[in-house]
This record gives C-alpha cells, structure tokens and sequence, in this order.
C-alpha cells in the first residue's frame, strides 16, 4: 500500500513535469509550420490524444483477454478503467479534430473529405456501449465476462481507424508512413515527447483509476458484511 | 489563435474535469469505507 502510494507520488510528477515540458516544446521550441501557421500546433495534443485512446482500448483488450483466462477481479478493473481513460481522450481527439478542421478547411465536420473524424467517433459510440452494456448488466462476473468479450471485438475497429487515412482519400495528413515521418526534426522531437508524455498521463490516470475500483469494491465487500452482521437483506 | 486557444482549453478543461471526478469519487468511497468500517465495529 505505502509503495502503491509512492509509486502514484512518482507519477503524478513525472507526468506533471512531462506535461509542463511538452507545453514549453509545443509552443516555444517547434518552430511554426509554413502553410498553416500556429493552427498546426493543435496536431500535437491532437495526435497523442488519439494514441492514447488507442492505447487504452488495446490495454482492454489485453486485460480482457487475461480476465477470460483467469477471471481475476484485477483485470477487469484495469480493463473498465481502460475504457473511462480511453473515452475521454478519444473524446478530446475527436473535439481538438473537429476545431482542426474549421481552422485548416473552414468546415467544423467535412464528413465526406476526412473519413477519420467520422470513423473516431464511431470507436467513440462503440465504447460509450460498453459502459452501458456494464451498466445494464446483471451480476458482477456475467458484467465482467459480457465487458472482457466486448472490449475484444470492439478492439477490431481501432486499426480500421486508424488505417482508414490509408484507405480511403481524405484531407487528413498522414503522418507515419514507410519512409518515416512527415515532420522536420524540431516537430518530430515535440511530437515523440507529447507520445512519451501522454502516455506516462495515461499510466498516471489508469493507476488512480483502477485505486477507485478497489475501493468501490472494498465498499461493497464491507456492505455486504454489514448486511451478513445485522441479520438482514436489502 | 482562437482556434488554437480552443484545442488547448477542451483538453486541459477535459484532463481536469476526468481529474476531479476520480479526486471526488475517492474522497467519496474513502468516507464511505470509514463510515462501514466504524458501523462493523458498533456491531461487534
């Protein structure tokens, strides 16, 4: 426990300083793009939003798996904390996208020319569904075996997302491609630093979160004994 | 700028609400786990 606390300590500053760093690159050390301007700026918090989102739904797929294996309680906490991380900065992915779009091509949602926006915020629905598909469920294990078994099939459509500027013809710049990346070497540092410094967020978030999951789950323990001592039912 | 401004301010208003949220429904749960704790004891 006091190592638990310690290590969320270490990552409520790493990820602050990190934060506090990625800030300073963004807007004082990348240098400003030549045909958009400072708009351009937004492609960095925007882009590590969407890998964190990504990030999260793959580390529910993983829990979800380990939970059907081994049905332990851990990894459905992980897995439900996962998804909560992953919604809200999806969500952010899709906003910061969306006012992206109005600043480059002077439209808030160009449903035909950008097939990402429209595809994120498909992912967005599917796992908005999987809260309501927990909350609708009866039972904790039948919860978390119906929750491991969506969040697997659910998974599939995060490459399709993510390989559709690929596939289709779209505005969206591509940004990896096999010969590497479209960036100068100022933005290719500020870009690979807000991946880095997101993802320490994420970690920060998924272990507060997951202390949240326990504790709801130490509530209900007690409830229940309470309940056991007092000689009724509610 | 505006446009700029906007981008920064959903994501740190989102990061800081998520925050708050999980901040509060700790508190919330660490109450309620004292209060129960408190209650089993009345019971013994």
């Amino acid at each position: 426990m006091v190592q638990d606390s310690r290590i969320a300590a270490l990552l409520n500053w790493l990820s602050g300083l990190s934060m506090i760093a990625a800030l300073y690159l963004v807007f004082l050390y990348a240098p400003t793009e030549a045909t958009m301007g400072d708009v351009q700026r937004i492609f960095y918090f925007h882009v590590s939003s969407a890998w964190v989102g990504f990030f999260a739904f793959f580390v529910t797929l993983i829990a979800g798996i380990a939970h059907l294996r081994a049905g332990s309680r851990d990894s459905d906490v992980v897995a439900l904390s996962s998804v909560e991380i992953g919604i809200t900065f999806t969500a952010m992915a899709v906003i910061t996208g969306s006012i992206w779009a109005k600043a480059t091509w002077n439209a808030w949602w160009p449903w035909q020319q950008e097939p990402r926006l429209v595809l994120i915020t498909i992912l967005l629905l599917l796992y908005l569904a999987y809260l309501m598909l927990r909350a609708f469920i009866e039972g904790e294990e039948r919860k978390a075996r119906f929750a491991a078994v969506y969040g697997i099939v659910a998974f599939a459509s995060v490459p399709f997302t993510f390989m559709s500027v690929r596939w289709w013809q779209s505005l969206h710049p591509v940004i990896f491609e096999r010969e590497g990346m479209n960036l100068s070497p100022a933005m290719l540092t500020t870009f690979l630093f807000c991946l880095v410094a997101f993802t320490l967020l994420y970690f920060t978030l998924l272990l507060h979160r997951s202390r949240l999951g326990r504790l709801a789950d130490e509530a209900e323990g007690l409830k229940e004994e309470l309940r056991f001592r007092e000689g009724g039912s509610v | 700028m505006t446009y700029l401004f906007a981008a920064y301010a959903v994501f740190w208003g989102l990061t800081f609400a998520y925050v708050f949220t999980i901040a509060s429904r700790q508190k919330r749960l660490e109450n309620e786990i004292k209060d129960l704790r408190q209650s089993i004891q009345g019971e013994e």
